[in-house]
């Protein structure tokens, strides 16, 4: 058998070459450059091996931001993946309210990180905030800018709603997809209410739930801009999460080798556990077709 | 088990429809005895499936009342009515094994862990489904999962009735077969009242003792598969049922006599005089090739549906449909059909007129 040989066919891949080059090779590999490196300016380098990468890993300043960054992450996910599906199960499944709820859920989601924060930081000033002056008239002691408490409450109550939404609707899209039928045998075999939760609505949106985890769990994990916005990362380092240490490893201290190091081992910890998602929703995906 | 009686039962789905037009079930008086197998047979869009979830309670019937043994239970909710229903695509819960999925409903009403235990084992293996039952209902076929609806259907021994929604849509064709038998031979042992709703001629005429055929909304006649066949009340039933459905043609009804196109056809009684639109119908099956007497007809093609053969003629400018045997040896001069005048229907503007004896 003769195999079709015609090169020409390479010059259509090679725009896309090129792009993916400038957008991601290039810039990883000048990471991937600077994490194996070391500078004393000048644009001259000396081989340092994997120096950064131990400095890094012993840390102690990296070990508190990955402290903080976690349980960040998992208080989050505590209260926004609960809150959503109730959130999902109590909204009207058709007709005008349908629509108008899902207008309103979907709105937090549309505006713009930073400008979040900017309401947010607003909204909780004592000074000038709403909350905050409310707080204060009601007698709460509250101040996120200086109480890292009450700056981490702040930080949750913003993410909460900010992306409590998305997994509502994301769980509201599977339960919508349940025929009508499965809920019909659910009353005549007097299963009840939490039942019908556990054995129907549960596993039909374990799909969709599974991928509103995995997209809130990678957000929550790099979030940045709210929180910079909102606290800076302070009081002190209170609320200094990975992302907000990088930045300032790398462009407040300028130390880019270290930082290039912490992105990499960064970058490859979310992509692991980005791809044991992934394996549990194909292993999953695998059973459902028998 | 109950007897269950519809009085003066409709419904419409448009809020405050007062409109014939708006009822997707018309008025309609029945009594399903105890213990009976019905079918409800219809086309797609009849209300049917209305029918059989109003008797589930599933649907609140808009007018009318639905009773149990006497007791009125129009406003009970489903889940109080102590009936069973199978839908007419596999309703599973997928992360229970299959056994689970059997004692789910007996569980749900409190009965002790040997009584569901045996009786889960018993319908199991009347269903056939002996050999998964401790696999996961998830990865299972649809036809394995359809076969879990049933079962959970029939799992429950005290009901009122099962009530099946074209329950083997889903099913391929073998193990359709198989499963109509193994209903049938379901109803004979328990003695459930079942109603089985389906728009396939073959598995109502072969499930049920009493067919119910619907159109439009409308009860159009109840009987036995037979007298459905020989004695259709309305043209759309004499249509509806065989295959091919009954031939009709407009004709002047004389005493004992009918007239098609100028011919003479003797018919098996006499009627008074008829006045609105009259047509004869006669079943393919009761139609003969003949040298004399009857209708000329014209063969255009013969079609060969296994066991019998079906002829397309033409008489006039109407088609008409005989059915032989196969194996039958045509011959040129028989060119005119011939009716059975004892099987021949009348029907005066769709609705048969019965005549008196000769």
């Amino acid at each position: 058998m003769a195999k079709t040989q015609n090169n020409k066919a390479w010059l259509f891949v090679l725009p896309v070459l090129v792009l993916v080059a400038f957008s991601a090779v290039i810039p990883l590999m000048t990471v991937v450059n600077y994490a194996f490196n070391d500078t004393f300016g000048n644009n001259q380098f000396f081989w340092n091996g994997l120096g950064w990468f131990e400095e890094m890993v012993r840390s102690e300043r990296l070990h508190d931001a990955l402290g903080r960054q976690i349980v960040f992450t998992v208080i989050i996910l505590a209260i926004e993946v609960p809150l959503g599906i109730f959130i999902a199960l109590c909204m009207p499944k058709r007709g005008f309210l349908a629509s108008l709820c899902l207008v309103l859920m979907a709105l937090p989601l549309l505006i713009p990180f930073n400008v979040v924060g900017t309401i947010w930081q607003i909204f909780c000033r004592i000074d000038i905030g709403l909350l905050g002056r409310a707080m204060s008239a009601l007698g709460v002691d509250y101040n996120y800018t200086s109480d890292a408490f009450d700056a981490w409450v702040t930080l949750i109550v913003m993410d909460v709603w900010h992306w409590t939404s998305l997994v509502a609707l994301l769980c509201y899209a599977g339960l919508q997809s349940i025929p009508s039928a499965y809920y019909q045998a659910a009353r005549i075999d007097q299963a009840n209410r939490w039942d019908i939760f556990r054995y129907i609505e549960l596993p039909k949106m374990s799909g969709v739930l599974l991928i509103a985890i995995l997209l809130r769990f990678i957000d929550s994990f790099m979030i940045y801009t709210e929180p910079f916005v909102v606290t800076g990362g302070g009081p002190g380092n209170s609320t200094t999460f990975l992302s907000i240490d990088l930045v300032k490893m790398a462009i407040g201290q300028f130390d880019l080798g270290p930082a290039a190091a912490f992105s990499l081992m960064y970058f490859l910890v979310i992509l692991l556990i980005s791809w044991v998602f992934y394996s549990v929703m194909v292993a999953r995906d695998a059973g459902e077709e028998g | 088990m109950a007897q269950i009686t519809l009085s003066n039962l409709a419904h419409t789905y448009v809020p405050g429809g007062a409109h014939e037009s708006d009822f997707a079930l018309k008025t309609l008086n029945h009594v399903w005895e105890e213990g009976g197998a019905y079918a409800l047979l219809g086309p797609s869009g009849c209300g049917k499936t209305t029918l059989l979830n109003i008797i589930s309670g599933l649907i609140m019937p808009s007018h009318g009342r639905v009773l149990f043994d006497g007791v009125d239970v129009t406003a009970l909710p489903a889940e109080k009515r102590d009936i069973a229903q199978v839908f007419q695509f596999p309703v599973v819960y997928d992360t229970m094994t299959v056994r689970e999925n059997l004692a789910f409903p007996l569980k749900n009403r409190g009965l002790a862990m040997p009584d569901i235990q045996a009786r889960v084992a018993l319908i199991a293996e009347m269903i056939g489904l002996e050999s998964v039952l401790d696999q996961r209902a998830r990865g299972l076929t649809a036809d394995a999962k359809q076969k879990i609806s049933l079962a959970r259907g029939m799992v429950r021994e005290s009901v009122n009735a099962i009530l099946f929604d074209e329950p083997l849509t889903v099913i391929d064709p073998q193990l359709k077969w198989e499963l109509r038998t193994q209903l049938k031979s379901l109803h004979r042992e328990f003695g459930h009242t079942m109603i089985y709703v389906t728009h396939d001629q073959v598995e109502a005429l072969t499930f049920a003792d009493t067919v119910v055929m619907m159109h439009e909304g409308r009860v159009l006649q109840m009987g036995t598969p037979e007298s459905l066949f020989e004695t259709p009340a309305h043209t759309f039933v004499g249509h509806f049922i065989g295959s091919p459905g009954m031939n009709f043609f407009d004709a002047q009804i004389e005493g004992c006599d009918a007239m098609i196109y100028g011919q003479r056809i003797p018919l098996g009684r006499r009627y008074k005089s008829l006045s609105g639109r009259t047509q004869v119908g006669i079943r393919p099956e009761y139609i003969q090739f003949t040298k004399e007497g009857g209708l000329p007809a014209v063969i255009k093609h013969i079609e060969d549906v296994g066991r019998r053969r079906i002829v397309h003629a033409e008489v006039a400018e109407s088609l008409v449909k005989v059915s032989v045997p196969d194996g039958y040896s045509f011959d040129t001069t028989m060119d005119r059909i011939r009716f059975n005048p004892d099987k021949i229907n009348i029907f005066v503007d769709g609705w048969r007129t019965e005549g008196e004896a000769l």
